[in-house]
């Protein structure tokens, strides 16, 4: 025991992780198998899609890693206080949503200065959604985790409708919204790929939300909720509903932003499909980063490229894209399951068997 | 007022007959969830129990008969809950995100598994179905006798199960034994009762009725599996119990007005009321079931130790 | 040392040589005991020596490493609460084991088979309550239940199954003295009712085992220290036995209320610090708790608050520094009034954070901007050399700490910068002796650099011990009584 303990648990972490990830591939390589796919083949087109060429880096596996990193980023910081947002998916699409309306509505008096306008409709529309369940919540004591869930479904209906009702593009064919216009996209960073200003903005709220956790006092309170909300009450004399209100309502605005984002730097238009479950796969990638928002953006890359290699497994060898979420469902399980299992071999050591023996009280 | 009756009388009555056909799976799942609950444990994993249970229900009815659907479906159901209760009941682990990787995983391997059974397109997959059973002189009485006695076996299964289990709830031993467990396992432990074991039956139990319930779907009401076709019923059916308040009569109660909001939409195509989104229809339970929930506050029914939080990252 | 049993029938219970270690902790060390039929023997010992882990290990609750139990002279062989119970052994818990939101009857019969039903439970619990005279309303729900009655249904519950050997874990901490009187009287009855049965009764109170035992068996650090019939026991062998020579005069403080010597020169004496005028408060379900209480506490005194569990002294505490709103009243009480809440781990520590961490909890609420985490850290580390915390450095998780630890850390932090007034709910609660004895010091020190202390515990000699004034809090009634044991104990049951 002469190792610090920080250095410690971070060589926990990384031996955890790499644990994590080495088991995961074994199962996947066990699921091609039993479902009658060639792993190699597959596997193989997996690695291309994902890291094959500079191309497919950056404009598959980075540009998927966005929206995942703002969503990874909002479902950490409300675990971190402790809410179970379940809801990153519907914020994005009321992002995406409300993007798409402002587009609609200031692209052709604003010009290229609407963007930063869109943009920030998309957050508050993400923290309204969030709202709903943040205010259901603390008025209400509804569970977050089934109101979030069930208004990513309503969310989902909002944007079948306003795509095929006042949203649609003009020709009125196709279940989509109008293309936005160039000026409005977000602009490419790296020319010759697809990796557009989102990246930039992704990585810039990641250190700002890791600062802000841990060196700013409310960054402090948000985390003192999150580990004992009793006690910060209590002890701390924090005030816990505003403290989650705020947490809820930033997390939604991150969300909402990973809709604008997408929508502004991807697909340029809204339709039902914009995301392929990002909201859900965020959830993968917090817990895998451990709610750090810096490891964010690493689990955020590991899973865009696991999405982008998905894809080209999908289109080069067959194999359905749902193998995705099999994969993400594993790392969560393994995740979960190590931190109890490290946590149960501990706890005999220090504190004397909770269950049996509760102290003299 | 007659003739305007006489213009209803047919589209109610279809109505009524859809309201407890959509029911079913619900009740079903929301039965088992009730159980579930009571002994503490919140299954958010329900949706993939039912997701199994609907593929599984598929392959076997296909391949060797409706009542080998149904068997197959409970059958997954229930081995999806293993591991929620593995992970839940005996490693501690948070109950609500181990229930969100389950649902993802549920919807995931099913749709791998589809695919891979069924080919890439799965067109044209149908499976046997079960038919209606019209009970003699019951099913005739006016409005409600469609409805309620002109459905499949797997509904009238239900009039027996809802006060069996109420009988069991209230007027046995093991039926207290799982509400106190639900209100304060150490007590019920000091008291002689195993905790643990009492809640991995009851995760096990809402698992296998989860799984029942996709079954339903399948073979009694849409004939074909289709990718993420339990469409969050088991979210709704978590809601359903909630304003059931824990009671099987309460919970089919509740399953049957979510039944009612998600026919309104085929009274209303009867009707020929066309000018409302279809869209409105397909969100009015989850928006129900927010609304059910606010109006639920307090909680004070709900089980004490229900979904004790052991969330620890971070 | 061991008593020598009637040859002709075997005790009631035995343990013979229990051993048993949590992780790298023995709690228990090759502890023998016998209990004779038909009598009361006592447990005694200070907090933390084994006492509670022995009977749950007699009651099936934990399985012991080695050593065996026997019961009416039949080996145990399998440790569960279910095989005790069927085997005539009855617990009642400290904190009970009933389920609140159910009857009395249902908690009676939880853990039986078959069909329940209401009327033929609620019959049984009549017939047992006119064979022993254990009154109590079979229908009630346990959560309306006051202290006394629900610690009665937890012995029928026991009576229900036929125990003939009851062990009671502190049954007399919670209740007010002469609730405990008419219990001992009552456990004494029972031993004599029937030449089979025989009550262990586990305490830490002297007074207590002196008073009805026959036998007893005094555990330190999870080993036998001393074992026998009462009589050949002295009070000064007892402490000896339980603390181990030379803390002899600590055993006994608890025992005798001493003259309290008050320091008049204190800084700033007699100001009136914390002023209630009428207070009423509610709870969170609305409920009246507290009616109109009036009291003052001065600037360098301690002020007790005694009071059975769940008298409305949970609400009072918390509005004096501003947790509970008043449903109406007057409130004086400076901004900076601390509270050391009783459950630590619920309450006051975020315990997978390091002490650096808690230690800045307390400004939490109102601090802005960036947390000076370096000028915390070494603040912290300075108040834990202070307040003799052990701990291996300010950047070890709280749950790492012991218990007493964890207290002397959370009220360190509570005194630090010292506040004008602090309000303390059952500081020692799960602490050892010492542990004890290193907090009622710190809040001696701290009256005595002029804060003042509104503090309440649920024991009465602890209250009766450091207070210099007594208020007594009956069913949210709150009144200022003499500093006699007696009195307050009166009061304690009953408004006048």
């Amino acid at each position: 025991m002469s190792m610090a303990p920080a250095a410690r648990s971070a060589l926990e972490v990384i031996l955890r992780l790499g644990i994590t990830l080495a088991v995961t591939a074994v199962l996947l390589v066990l699921l091609l198998v039993m479902t009658g796919y060639d792993p190699d083949a597959s596997l193989r087109a997996m690695v291309n899609g994902a890291f094959g060429s500079w191309y497919a880096i950056t404009s598959a596996t980075f540009v998927r890693a966005v929206p995942l990193a703002l969503t990874g980023l909002a479902v950490a910081l409300a675990f971190r206080a402790g809410l179970l947002n379940i809801g990153a998916e519907g914020q994005l699409l009321a992002g995406a949503a409300a993007s798409t309306t402002a587009a609609a509505v200031l692209g052709g008096t604003l010009g290229a200065a609407a963007l930063p306008v869109i943009l920030l409709c998309g957050m508050l529309a993400g923290a309204a959604w969030a709202g709903i369940a943040s205010v259901l919540r603390q008025r209400f004591g509804v569970l977050e985790v089934i109101s979030t869930i069930m208004l990513n479904f309503v969310a989902l209906y909002a944007v079948g409708w306003l795509v095929r009702g006042p949203l649609q593009e003009p020709t009125q064919i196709y279940p989509q919204s109008m293309a936005l216009e160039k000026a409005l996209q977000l602009p490419v960073v790296l020319s010759g790929t697809r990796l557009h200003a989102g990246s930039m903005l992704a990585v810039l709220l990641a250190v700002v939300a890791w600062w802000w956790l841990r060196y700013t006092s409310s960054g402090f309170r948000l985390r003192a909720v999150g580990l004992n909300a009793s006690a910060a009450a209590t002890s701390g004399r924090i005030n816990v509903a505003r403290v989650s209100v705020l947490a809820f309502l930033t997390s939604g605005a991150l969300a909402g932003l990973a809709g604008s984002v997408e929508y502004t730097g991807v697909t340029y238009a809204l339709y039902e499909n914009l995301s392929p479950g990002y909201g859900y796969t965020a959830i993968a990638v917090a817990l895998l980063a451990r709610l750090n928002p810096l490891g964010v953006l690493g689990t955020a890359v590991l899973f865009g490229a696991l999405q982008a290699g998905g894809s080209a497994m999908q289109r080069d060898a067959g194999v359905p894209i749902a193998l995705v979420n099999v994969v993400e469902a594993v790392i969560i399980l393994l995740v979960i399951a190590g931190d109890r299992v490290r946590l149960s071999s501990t706890r005999t050591a220090n504190t004397v068997a909770p269950d049996s023996v509760p102290e003299r009280t | 007022m007659i003739s305007l009756l006489d213009g209803f009388a047919v589209p109610l009555d279809d109505f009524l007959a859809a309201s407890v056909r959509t029911a079913t799976p619900l009740a079903l799942a929301a039965l088992g969830e009730c159980v579930t609950e009571r002994s503490g444990v919140i299954n958010i994993g329900l949706e993939g129990s039912i997701i199994c249970g609907a593929l599984a229900s598929t392959i076997a009815a296909g391949s060797v008969g409706v009542g080998a659907g149904f068997a197959a479906g409970l059958t997954a159901g229930l081995l999806v809950t293993v591991l929620f209760a593995l992970f839940t009941v005996y490693l501690r682990a948070d109950q609500i995100i181990t229930g969100t990787a389950i649902t993802l995983l549920s919807l995931g391997l099913t749709g791998l598994l589809y695919k891979s059974v069924y080919g890439s397109t799965g067109v044209g997959l149908t499976t046997p179905t079960t038919a209606a059973v019209e009970v003699p002189l019951l099913s005739s009485i006016p409005f409600i006798g469609r409805a309620l006695f002109a459905q499949p076996l797997v509904t009238y299964a239900l009039y027996i199960l809802v006060p069996a289990m109420a009988w069991w709830f209230f007027r046995t031993q093991s039926g207290l034994a799982l509400r106190a467990v639900g209100e304060s396992p150490d007590a019920a432990m000091a008291a002689g009762v195993r905790p643990k074991r009492v809640q991995a039956m009851a995760v096990l139990f809402g698992g296998a009725m989860a799984g029942l319930a996709g079954a339903t779907l399948v073979l009694a009401q849409s004939g074909t599996f289709v990718e993420n076709m339990s469409a969050g019923k088991g979210f709704i059916a978590i809601a359903i119990v909630v304003l059931g308040r824990w009671t099987p009569f309460g919970v089919a109660g509740a399953a049957l007005l979510f039944g009612a909001a998600s026919a309104l939409q085929y009274l209303f195509q009867s009707l020929g009321w066309n000018a409302v989104p279809y869209q409105l229809f397909l969100v009015l339970p989850y928006v129900l079931t927010l609304i059910v929930l606010a109006r639920a506050s307090g909680r004070t029914a709900a089980p004490a130790a229900l979904a004790r939080r052991e969330l620890t990252l971070g | 040392m061991t008593h020598a049993t009637t040859a002709a029938s075997p005790p009631a219970l035995a343990l013979e040589r229990v051993q048993k270690s949590f992780g790298t902790v023995r709690a228990l060390h090759d502890v023998s005991l016998q209990v004779r039929r038909g009598t009361v023997h006592a447990l005694l010992g200070e907090n933390g020596a084994g006492k509670t882990t022995l009977m749950r290990v007699a009651f099936g609750l934990v399985a012991p490493d080695r050593g065996d139990v026997l019961v009416q002279g039949e080996i145990m062989r399998n440790h569960t609460a279910r095989n005790a119970i069927q085997h005539g052994v009855g617990m009642v818990h400290q904190h009970f084991s009933l389920v609140p939101a159910m009857t009395v009857a249902q908690n009676v019969a939880l853990g039986e088979h078959g069909r329940y039903d209401d009327g033929r439970m609620s019959e049984r619990i009549r017939a047992i309550g006119e064979r022993t005279g254990l009154v109590i309303d079979p229908l009630a729900r346990v959560s309306d239940l006051s202290v006394s009655a629900q610690q009665r249904c937890e012995i029928i519950k026991a009576l229900a199954r036929d125990a003939r050997v009851l062990i009671l874990d502190e049954p007399t901490a919670v209740l007010a003295p002469d609730e405990a009187q008419a219990l001992l009287r009552w456990l004494r009855g029972f031993v004599e009712q029937r030449s089979d049965h025989a009550v262990v009764l586990i305490t830490h109170k002297l007074r207590d085992a002196l008073e009805i035992a026959d036998d007893m068996t005094v555990l330190r650090r999870g080993a036998t220290a001393a074992a026998g019939a009462v009589h050949t026991f002295t009070e000064a062998g007892l402490a000896d036995a339980m603390l181990g020579p030379g803390d002899r005069t600590r055993a006994v403080e608890s025992e005798v209320v001493p003259e309290v010597t008050r320091h008049t020169d204190s800084v700033g004496a007699h100001n009136v610090v914390l002023r209630a005028d009428a207070l009423t408060v509610h709870d969170a379900r609305d409920v009246p708790r507290v009616k109109n209480a009036s009291f003052t506490v001065r600037a360098g005194e301690i002020v007790g608050l005694a009071a059975v569990e769940g008298s409305g002294q949970a609400e009072l505490l918390r509005a004096m520094c501003g947790l509970l709103p008043l449903a109406s009243g007057r409130l004086h009480a400076p901004a900076d009034t601390g509270f050391v809440p009783e459950d630590r781990h619920r309450d006051a520590l975020m315990l997978d954070a390091s002490l650096t961490e808690n230690f800045a909890l307390r400004d939490a609420g109102a601090r802005r901007g960036r947390v000076p985490w370096t000028a915390l850290a070494n603040r912290a580390a300075q108040v834990l050399k202070q307040r003799d915390v052990r701990a291996e450095s300010v950047e070890v998780m709280a749950r790492t700490l012991s218990g007493g630890n964890q207290q002397k850390f959370i009220l360190a932090r509570a005194l630090d910068d010292a506040p004008s007034a602090l309000v303390i709910e059952n500081p020692t609660r799960g602490l050892d002796f010492r542990a004890a004895a290193a907090v009622h010091d710190a809040l001696r020190d701290a009256r005595d650099a002029g804060i003042a202390i509104l503090f309440y515990s649920s024991d009465l000699d602890e209250v009766l011990t450091i207070a210099d004034r007594v208020l007594v809090l009956h069913d949210g009634t709150l009144r200022e009584v003499p500093r006699e044991r007696a009195t307050v104990g009166r009061a304690m049951l009953a408004a006048v």
